[in-house]
């Protein structure tokens, strides 16, 4: 079964690029084909180690963007002093090799025994994570509800959107575009705050199970909203990328 | 928009971008490669405050080669991961217990 339990040491295996989809001006999907993939949980990752020709080694770890059983695939964001996802968004083609070690993660994964309902909160590529989640939840056919708040700078900027759009029954998709919306946007129009979280995150009661993932800076500012909406810190996972600047 | 820090990024929030740590699961392959098993659900207890936290949990910095993973609740570094010469130095001090689930 897909990415239980781990048996020794993980080794670098080699990742051909088989395609690549543009999801946002600034972020792209490629699929990989790795020989002998042992299959993935959604929310886990993959380390992706590119070496170049003078023999410099970068490594970066990018979330897995597909659900178990479908082919492996990444969504990389362009970092403007990005020193790998340039390469990723930009140059990387069907064909190209690198190599990547995983899958990893036990942590901020999502299984229907875990129950729900389910409260997903993505700033940025934080949405990457928690979209391979939504996948998988739809592929086994659960009927967990999710709300998913989803805090993107622009329109533009929202990564799996017309996936997002038709996101299927028992899912609510809530976006928050906190640099610029376009005309007759009514949504919601600033970053995260906890008004915000207090009305759109489940009530405490129901005891829901919330994954947050983006920013540090946002996964911070989450986890403490709906810790204070009273959400137990035990039912809030959290999956930090840095300082990304979202 | 310039490329300086983004009006809307970590600052806005209240956070200097050093501030801005990882967690646990950035070090997940690091840690299967030093433990040989999945250790992001795996909790320390940390030897100076008492604080006990799943891994995934933990602030991590990153900082050039080297890796430090420090209590949320007081700020002790409880793992420290530095290569010398091929080989990982794991210093494990600050933890008093660190226990896979």
């Amino acid at each position: 079964m897909a990415g239980t339990a781990v048996r020794g040491r993980l080794t670098w295996q080699t990742a051909t690029v088989g395609s690549v989809i543009d999801e946002t001006p600034t972020a792209r999907t490629l699929l990989l084909d790795v020989a002998g993939w042992p299959g993935h949980r959604g929310g886990q990752h993959v380390d992706i180690r590119l070496t170049a020709d003078d023999g410099y080694q970068a490594e970066r770890a990018y979330s897995i963007a597909s659900a178990p059983g479908e082919p492996l695939a990444i969504t990389v964001e362009r970092l403007e002093d990005g020193e790998v996802s340039p390469y990723l968004t930009q140059e990387a083609r069907a064909g190209d090799e690198f190599e990547v070690r995983g899958p990893i993660g036990g942590y901020f994964v999502w299984q229907p025994a875990f129950g729900g309902p389910l409260l997903l909160l993505a700033g940025g590529s934080g949405i990457v994570p928690l979209r391979a989640i939504l996948r998988y939840r739809g592929l086994i056919g659960s009927s967990v509800p999710v709300r998913l708040l989803y805090s993107s700078r622009r329109l533009q900027d929202v990564i799996y959107r017309a996936e997002l759009d038709h996101a299927g029954d028992g899912v609510e998709v809530i976006h928050a575009l906190t640099r610029s919306q376009p005309a007759g946007w009514t949504g919601y129009a600033r970053r995260v705050d906890d008004q915000m979280l207090a009305e759109v995150a489940w009530p405490a009661a129901d005891k829901p199970l919330a994954y947050a993932c983006g920013p540090t800076s946002f996964v911070e500012t989450v986890a403490a909203g709906l810790v204070r909406l009273g959400y137990p810190p035990v039912r809030v996972r959290t999956e930090r990328f840095g300082a990304t600047g979202q | 928009m310039t490329n300086g820090p983004a009006a809307d990024g970590p600052a806005a929030y209240g956070l200097a971008l050093e501030d801005a740590a990882l967690d646990g699961n950035a070090i997940g392959g690091l840690l299967i490669e030093i433990f040989g098993t999945e250790m992001t659900t795996a909790t320390g207890t940390c030897g100076t405050c008492g604080t006990v936290s799943q891994v995934a949990e933990l602030a991590v910095y990153l900082r050039g080669l080297d890796t430090v993973v420090r209590c949320r609740g007081c700020d002790s570094a409880l793992m420290v991961f530095v290569p010398v010469r091929g080989i990982t130095c794991v210093d494990l001090q600050g933890l008093i217990s660190l226990t896979t689930s």
